[in-house]
């Protein structure tokens, strides 16, 4: 089947490159004979109307692409500096828009009236102070404007203050081939020492459990955050570099092995609230449709249909960390402060999970005879 | 130099082999360049098809990637990445970097300063084998068992130096180590030698205000490779270290596979400081040759001198120093200090100026000129045009902010393919169009150029343009399948959009390909100056001799860009041609 398809696509081409030097050929009618292969007026008449329609072109779809594609962006932003960030974004926008609607204009515009004709001589134009001092320091007003408000950006966004860090929770995430785990801090707000050699069956995160700040820590697989509150996560990788990415939150800091690295936001829409969302809720209907419709598909070459799509934040895997980088993901959820506090109540410190795994239970040996190769257990949960 | 060339018997091997002329060095690179590009393009199609199908059985994944990486036509998840990886390698380092700087330098250097061959002819040849010695190791890689490097171009370790972490980091990476080494080995060969050919060896009267555009370029090109490709060197022999004899330059504390490697102390974060100190003024490296032949095709074509000579050579100066400190803003979310951040930030958007007072020193050199729509200049102008649409959204990716949401998702993509690829792949065919009838004394069929150039043109917006909206949609590259995330699910149909406009121009190059083999020997024949062109080149005989010209190197009197002057009769006024009493200067 493939194999004829690309058979016809080849014919095809083949047809359209022999009608297109067609109408070129016609337009050579009249031009001179020996050097033929240099333009003549007519080349540069019907390329001078091909640069109009060009611009034409990069104007229709563009448009075409706001009304098609417009509503693909992700919307509302979901934490406090994601209202700072969309409103750069829009501003950035909006001056490249302008300055690509014009100069492609010009461009193009140019390259139609200027064609070349038999008789015709350019003007002399070689230099202009005047003009290129007017299109040097334009770029540095707006470069200049650009750059000041995104470094005011960016300073609020990556420092944290020290009256936010006393009011805000810690958590850290934990990358690894294909995974994502998350250690909350407890109340003493400190995240107990860690290393990668201290890892053994349930402590997969290598937590030096001696350490009195890691008695309270607790390490969950799903992320829970309470709304209006400043989260810092503190990032670490076991294995390769890894990127987590929420992009709901306008988030994103790489995960390194060997260091720990920094980002600190307020998430400041509840997953409740952002499912009752108009554009999140089009969105959803939007992405079932296709859904059912591939359902269809699937139901009838007699696999099972996919699951209906509820939104969720997603935190996802964003720097090329091995085959499975493309399905390296952690569900996100944002709850009301009590509900959140409820949650996290429920988990067991990883200090009691530790202690449940490692009683000598004399269950063990009915299940087991031989001892259990914690490597090897290691090894199972990062498959 | 001065004993006489042109006299010497020559054998086959000598004349098309073990070449010691820059005319056929560049021909040699032109040809190995093109060979390598139908290579990358071809394994984008594939992992395009990929990406808008997933997990399809297609036949020519039989065919061509066999059982091995592709059970039952179905391609492997890391087999994909293996693609990507070798596809950006390809394109950049074998393409655009020695292919198209190692094409026009090599040709345009001596011809248009006036000298009969390169500085050293025996290093040139050396960089040429090198490189495609390089190149076979390279193509070589694609067959290892275990998959090709797969760790992205960019080759970043942990990644790349584990072979537990991925197969393509074993032997595949290894090769790629090796291909890169040598191929750094012959950039810099090259670089040098064309360095050292424009500063020594202008002909009688060409000071270095009246070098043609073209030669800045290459000029201040080779500069960059000289000051960045060895800090790459370092950083891949490093990492071979690090691969072979246990050092931990780039690693420490890791667990992988129900392991701890030994590895300490070391930082991933100092290869990325390494890779893309040389990363960034690579993407220079491959742009301003491109530039430099567009300015040349531009006033060439417009009959008119290039707008802002002087301009123009400030901003090459300009991108150039600034290129060497803005490697960072490919780093700004790696962990580094985020202060190192604002500082990027700020040298990444000073680029802009001089970008954006090259790209209206064009649209003026257009302005009242008397275009010949060339497919030459038709690709030129498409350059501009793709520069301006792919430069603009520039601004929004060296924003340290506005890059943590953006970055590595497909806008990225979008971006540098539309202003480094695209822009810079125009750049090459331009300068194939206008200096085939130099290099192989024939014309290339115009009428094919033009169907050539008018579907590339719109398929490079349909592919790229549309990468902008899924990218701000939060679409990551380098993901196998994005069918793991129900959220992406209303990007299949643009992706499948952009594979179709991806193969469609793919399968339009096939023509450039038919007129460039078929018109070496079947063109029509070219006279000695064509294009009515100013420069040097064109007054050597169009039969190539040994030394380029036959009797003495001619004098320089005037820069290249007299088109159109008033008080000649003719509209271009080359530059061998003195000064008429009384005649104004420009540039001395």
């Amino acid at each position: 089947m493939t194999s004829f398809l690309v058979f016809i696509i080849l014919v095809l081409v083949g047809i359209a490159v022999w009608q297109l030097t067609k109408i070129f050929d016609l337009t050579q009618i009249g031009g001179i004979a020996e050097d033929s292969e240099i333009a003549n007026d007519k080349d540069n008449s019907v390329n001078g109307y091909l640069m109009f329609a060009f611009v034409g072109f990069i104007y229709v779809f563009t448009i075409y692409s706001l009304y098609a594609w417009g509503d693909l962006v992700l919307g509302t932003p979901a934490s406090e500096h994601g209202t700072d960030y969309d409103n750069l974004m829009y501003i950035s926008l909006a001056i490249i828009f302008f300055v690509q609607t014009i100069t492609q204009f010009l461009l193009h515009y140019f390259a139609f009236k200027y064609r070349g004709k038999e008789g015709q001589k350019a003007l002399y134009f070689a230099d202009n102070n005047k003009l290129e001092a007017i299109w040097t320091i334009i770029p540095v007003i707006v470069l200049a404007g650009l750059i000041m408000y995104g470094l005011y950006t960016w300073n609020n966004i990556m420092f944290v203050d020290e009256e936010d860090k006393q009011d805000a929770i810690v958590i850290e995430l934990y990358a690894k081939q294909f995974g994502w785990e998350a250690r909350y801090a407890g109340d003493d707000k400190t995240l107990g020492k860690a290393n990668v050699r201290l890892i053994e069956g349930v402590n997969t995160l290598g937590v030096d459990l001696a350490d009195p700040a890691a008695q309270d820590d607790k390490v969950v697989t799903e992320l829970h955050l309470p709304v209006g509150k400043k989260v810092i996560f503190k990032m670490r990788s076991q294995d390769v570099l890894h990127s987590a990415y929420m992009p709901h939150f306008r988030v994103q800091m790489n995960c390194v092995p060997g260091m720990i690295t920094q980002f600190a936001f307020t998430p400041t829409v509840t997953t409740a609230d952002m499912r009752a969302d108009q554009a999140i809720m089009a969105k959803v209907d939007k992405i079932n449709k296709i859904r059912t419709e591939k359902s269809k598909k699937l139901v009838a070459e007699g696999s099972t249909a996919l699951d209906p799509y509820t939104f969720d934040y997603l935190l996802l895997c964003n720097k090329i960390c091995g085959a499975s980088h493309y399905n390296m993901q952690m569900k996100i959820v944002v709850d009301t402060p009590e509900d959140f506090k409820a949650w996290l109540a429920e988990k067991p410190t990883l200090a009691q999970q530790w202690k449940e795994a490692n009683a000598p239970a004399p269950a063990a040996s009915e299940v087991a005879p031989t001892s259990v190769d914690s490597t090897k257990v290691v090894a199972q949960v990062i498959k | 130099m001065s004993h006489d060339h042109g006299h010497h018997k020559e054998t086959f091997i000598t004349k098309y082999i073990f070449s010691l002329d820059h005319k056929m060095i560049a021909k040699q690179y032109l040809i190995s360049g093109l060979l390598m590009g139908i290579v990358g393009v071809v394994l984008s199609l594939f992992f395009r098809m990929q990406i808008a199908w997933p997990e399809e059985s297609f036949e020519v994944f039989k065919i061509f990637l066999g059982d091995n990486f592709a059970p039952d036509g179905v391609m492997r998840n890391d087999i994909y990445l293996a693609l990507v990886t070798i596809h950006g390698t390809i394109m950049v380092f074998f393409v655009l970097t020695a292919g198209l700087s190692g094409t026009f330098s090599n040709l345009l250097i001596p011809l248009q300063i006036g000298a009969r061959d390169m500085a050293s002819g025996f290093m040139n040849m050396l960089s040429f084998w090198l490189f495609f010695v390089s190149c076979i190791i390279m193509i070589c890689s694609l067959f290892v068992e275990s998959g090709p490097a797969s760790a992205g171009w960019t080759i970043y370790p942990p990644l790349s130096a584990l072979p537990q972490a991925i197969p393509g980091s074993g032997l595949g990476m290894t090769l790629w180590l090796a291909s890169m080494a040598i191929f750094i080995a012959s950039s810099l060969m090259g670089s040098l030698n064309y360095v050292v050919t424009v500063i020594n060896m202008r002909t009688k009267g060409m000071t270095m205000t009246r070098l043609p555009l073209t030669v800045w370029a290459f000029f201040v090109t080779a500069i960059i490779g000289i000051v960045s490709f060895p800090v790459l060197f370092s950083a891949a022999l490093l990492l071979i270290f690090d691969r072979s004899f246990g050092t931990s330059f780039f690693l420490s504390d890791i667990f992988i596979q129900g392991e701890v490697l030994h590895y300490q102390g070391g930082s991933p974060v100092l290869f990325e400081h390494l890779f893309w100190f040389l990363g960034h003024p690579e993407v220079y490296i491959v742009l301003l040759p491109a530039l430099g032949i567009t300015s040349e095709i531009i006033a060439t074509n417009a009959r008119k001198p290039i707008f802002g000579y002087r301009a123009m050579i400030a901003s090459i100066l300009a991108i150039a120093f600034l290129s060497t400190i803005v490697w960072g803003h490919h780093m700004f979310v790696s962990g580094m200090n985020p202060f190192l951040g604002s500082v990027f930030t700020f040298t990444t958007l000073l680029i802009a100026i001089p970008s954006a007072v090259k790209a209206f020193n064009y649209i003026t050199t257009l302005w009242k000129g008397n275009l010949q729509m060339n497919p030459a200049m038709l690709f030129s102008i498409g350059l501009v045009s793709t520069f301006i649409s792919g430069g603009l959204t520039g601004i929004i990716l060296g924003d340290s902010t506005l890059d943590i949401n953006v970055h590595d998702t497909y806008f990225v993509v979008a971006h540098f393919h539309l202003v480094m690829g695209i822009s810079a792949l125009y750049g090459f065919f331009a300068g194939v169009y206008h200096w085939f009838p130099k290099m192989f004394g024939r014309m290339m069929n115009k009428n094919l150029g033009y169907v050539h150039f008018w579907v590339t043109a719109i398929c490079a917006y349909g592919v790229f343009f549309p990468m902008h909206f899924i990218g701000m949609a939060g679409l990551p590259r380098r993901y196998y399948t994005n069918s793991a995330f129900p959220l992406f699910d209303e990007l299949a149909d643009v992706n499948v959009l952009i594979t179709v406009f991806a193969i469609v121009g793919a399968a339009f190059q096939i023509v450039f390909f038919w007129n460039f083999f078929y018109s070496i020997f079947y063109g029509k024949k070219a006279s000695q100056n064509p294009w009515k062109s100013n420069t040097l080149e064109w007054t050597t005989p169009v039969e190539h001799i040994h030394g380029n010209w036959p009797g003495e190197i001619p004098e320089v009197h005037r820069w290249p860009y007299d088109y159109s002057k008033p008080g000649h009769d003719e509209d271009f006024v080359p530059q061998v041609v003195p000064m008429k009493d009384g005649e104004e200067q420009l540039h001395h």
